[in-house]
C-alpha cells in the first residue's frame, strides 16, 4: 500500500478541511491521519491517505486537488509518501 | 510517520526554493550500431535511440507528478560519436550527417538535449576524431538538440595541444555559424580535461566506453535550498556552516536517489550514478553566487570567494555521498556565469573577472562555464585559455571544462541573451596579451609526475 501525502498551505479560511475531505470521500480515498498547524502565519495541513480502494491515481488526484485549492486560494500538493521518507529518514 | 513540519519543509523546498531534479539522462551505447556503411550506421543509430528511450520522457513526467517534484530535463547521452562513426565517416561532412540523425532521434523521443557528439583525444587524435572535431561547427549550427564535447587531456595521459590549437578555431567557427543566434552554438560545445564517463549534465554528457549498454544517470540540484538553510545560521561558526550545508545536501540528494531508482525500475534500465551538483539556473533564488554571498563575501569574486567555494563544494559532496548508493558524474558546485543571476550581477558590478573564475575552478566542479567573450577574440587566445584550464585539471586530478562563447559582433560591456536555462550574460574582457608562439608548438604536454602511480 503506497500512501499519499496531501499538504495544504494558505490563508486560513472556513471549510478547507471539509472541501478536501469531501473530495477524498467522493473518490473513496481513506484518510489515515490529519495534522495541522500555523507556520509563519499560514495554515498548514497534512493528510496521510490510503488510495488503494480508490480508482484514482496520484496524477489525477494531484490535478484535481490542485484545481480545488486554486479555487480557494490555497496551494494543495499531492505527493507520494516515499519522497518524505527519503528526505527525512535515514 | 512523517510529521507536519518535515512535510512542510519538503514542500517549501520545492515550491519556494527551486528544489528540483535537474535531469534524468539515459546513457545509450551505440557501439553495436557501428557499420562501414554510413546510411546503415545512421539507421542503426536512429533505431537504437528511439527504441531504448521511447518511454523516457513519459516515465520522467509520471514520476514528477506522483512525487510532486519537478524533473526539469529528460536527456540522452551516447557513446562518443568519434568512435561510432570512425569506420563509416570519411570526411567532416559525414559526421554532420550523423549529427542530423541524432537530432532526429532526440526529436522523435521528445528529449531536450542529446550529448555525445564527442571525441576523447587526451593523447592524440585519430583521423576520424579530427574529422569529428572539424564537423562540430556545422553539426551544432544545423541541429537543435545535439551537444558536442571534446576531452583533450587527462591526468594519466597529459594534454593534446594539437587538439587544443584546433579547438580555438572550432570554437570561433561555431560562433560564426550561429552568429544570427548570438553565437549560441558555443553553448553546446564543452572542452574537457578528465571528463567523466557518466556525467548526466549537458552540454558535456557522453556515454563512455566503460559503461554498460544502457544506464540511467540523474542530476539533482538545489542552490536555493542551501541558500535558505544558510540564512538561518548567519554569523555562526564554520562548524555550524559546514554542518548545515552537509545536512541540506543530504536531503536534496536523497530525493535524487529516489527518482533515479524509480526511473531505473520503471524503464527497466540499470541505475548508473547520481550526480550531486549544485547547478544554478537564471531564476531568482537558484544561484550558487548567492550562496557564496550568504557565506559572507560581498560578491562572488571578492577576496575569500575561492575559500568559500572550496568549503561549499566539499560539504556538498560530504553530505551527498551518504545519500546515494552510487555517486559520480561531475558532483560539486557549478559556477556558470550566464546561468546564474548572482554571477551575472558580480560581473556587472566589476567584482568578478576571468582570472578569478579560473582560480575558482581549482576548487569546484567544473570549469570556465558559459562565459561570453568578445567576438573578435583570437583563436590562439581561446586555445590559451583552454590550455590553462586543462592544466588545472591535469595537475589536480579533477575534471575541468571550458565553455566559452565568443559573441560575434559584440564587445565588452554589451550583453548577450540566450534565453531559457542558458540565461543572459555580460561580455567579459579577455587578457589582450598574446600566446601565439606557445599555441603554435606541435604535439602534447606530457602527463604529470604524480600520474605514475603503478
Amino acid at each position: 500500500m503506497k500512501k499519499i501525502i496531501i499538504t495544504v498551505v494558505g490563508k486560513d479560511t472556513v471549510g478547507i478541511i471539509a472541501k478536501v475531505c469531501t473530495y477524498l470521500a467522493d473518490h473513496n480515498v481513506n484518510i489515515l491521519d490529519i495534522s495541522q498547524t500555523i507556520v509563519g502565519g499560514y495554515f498548514n495541513m497534512m493528510m496521510v491517505t490510503d488510495p488503494s480502494a480508490s480508482g484514482v491515481d496520484a496524477g489525477q488526484m494531484s490535478d484535481e486537488l490542485t484545481a480545488l485549492g486554486e479555487g480557494m486560494g490555497l496551494s494543495i500538493r499531492v505527493m507520494g509518501e516515499d519522497i518524505f521518507n527519503a528526505m527525512h529518514r535515514v | 510517520m512523517i510529521n507536519i513540519l518535515e512535510a512542510a519543509e519538503t514542500v517549501r523546498m520545492i515550491t519556494q526554493e527551486n528544489l528540483d531534479v535537474r535531469t534524468i539522462t539515459m546513457g545509450i551505447s551505440l557501439l553495436d550500431c557501428i557499420s562501414e556503411d554510413l546510411e546503415q550506421l545512421r539507421s542503426n543509430i536512429f533505431r537504437k535511440i528511439t527504441e531504448k528511450a521511447k518511454d523516457l520522457v513519459q516515465v520522467g513526467n509520471d514520476i514528477a507528478k506522483e512525487y510532486g517534484i519537478p524533473i526539469v530535463n529528460k536527456r540522452i547521452s551516447v557513446t562518443p560519436i568519434g568512435l561510432v562513426g570512425a569506420a563509416a565517416c570519411k570526411c567532416p561532412e559525414d559526421y554532420v550527417l550523423i549529427a542530423q540523425t541524432l537530432d532526429d532521434a532526440a526529436r522523435a523521443v521528445g528529449v531536450n538535449f542529446l550529448g555525445g557528439f564527442s571525441a576523447v583525444v587526451s593523447k592524440g587524435m585519430t583521423r576520424a576524431e579530427e574529422n569529428l572535431i572539424r564537423a562540430i561547427p556545422k553539426a551544432l549550427s544545423r541541429t537543435e538538440f545535439v551537444c558536442a564535447s571534446v576531452n583533450v587531456g587527462s591526468t594519466r595521459c597529459g594534454i593534446d595541444m594539437d587538439a587544443i590549437r584546433l579547438l580555438g578555431e572550432i570554437v570561433l567557427e561555431t560562433a560564426r555559424l550561429t552568429k544570427d543566434r548570438d553565437s549560441l552554438g558555443c553553448a553546446k560545445l564543452v572542452v574537457f580535461c578528465n571528463a567523466p564517463d557518466d556525467n548526466p549534465f549537458m552540454a558535456g554528457a557522453f556515454h563512455g566506453v566503460t559503461e554498460g549498454d544502457t544506464v540511467i544517470n540523474v542530476g539533482v540540484s538545489g542552490p536555493g535550498v542551501v541558500k535558505t538553510a544558510l540564512e538561518a545560521v548567519r554569523g555562526e561558526s564554520f562548524e555550524v556552516l559546514c554542518e548545515t550545508i552537509k545536512r541540506t545536501a543530504f536531503k536534496v540528494t536523497r530525493v535524487g536517489q529516489l527518482v533515479a531508482q524509480e526511473a531505473s525500475r520503471r524503464l527497466g534500465v540499470p541505475f548508473g550514478i547520481l550526480d550531486l551538483s549544485l547547478a544554478p539556473t537564471p531564476a531568482i533564488g537558484d544561484s550558487v553566487a548567492d550562496i557564496l554571498h550568504e557565506i559572507g563575501v560581498e560578491y562572488a569574486g571578492a577576496p575569500g570567494t575561492t575559500a568559500a567555494l572550496a568549503l561549499l563544494n566539499d560539504q556538498v559532496k560530504k553530505g551527498g555521498v551518504m545519500a546515494s548508493s552510487y555517486v559520480g558524474g561531475l558532483s560539486g558546485a557549478f559556477i556558470p556565469v550566464s546561468e546564474d543571476q548572482g554571477m551575472i550581477e558580480a560581473v556587472e558590478a566589476g567584482a568578478l573577472h576571468l582570472e578569478k573564475l579560473e582560480a575558482m575552478t581549482c576548487v569546484c566542479s567544473v570549469g570556465l562555464d558559459m562565459i561570453a567573450i568578445p567576438g573578435d577574440t583570437k583563436a590562439s587566445t581561446i586555445s590559451g585559455i583552454i590550455a590553462d584550464e586543462m592544466a588545472i585539471g591535469m595537475v589536480n586530478a579533477k575534471t575541468t571544462a571550458v565553455r566559452l562563447i565568443p559573441v560575434m559582433g559584440k564587445g565588452v560591456g554589451e550583453t548577450v541573451e540566450f534565453g531559457g536555462l542558458l540565461g543572459h550574460a555580460p561580455i567579459m574582457s579577455v587578457n589582450a596579451f598574446g600566446c601565439d608562439a606557445f599555441i603554435s608548438r606541435k604535439g602534447r604536454i606530457p602527463a604529470p609526475i604524480h600520474s605514475f602511480k603503478n
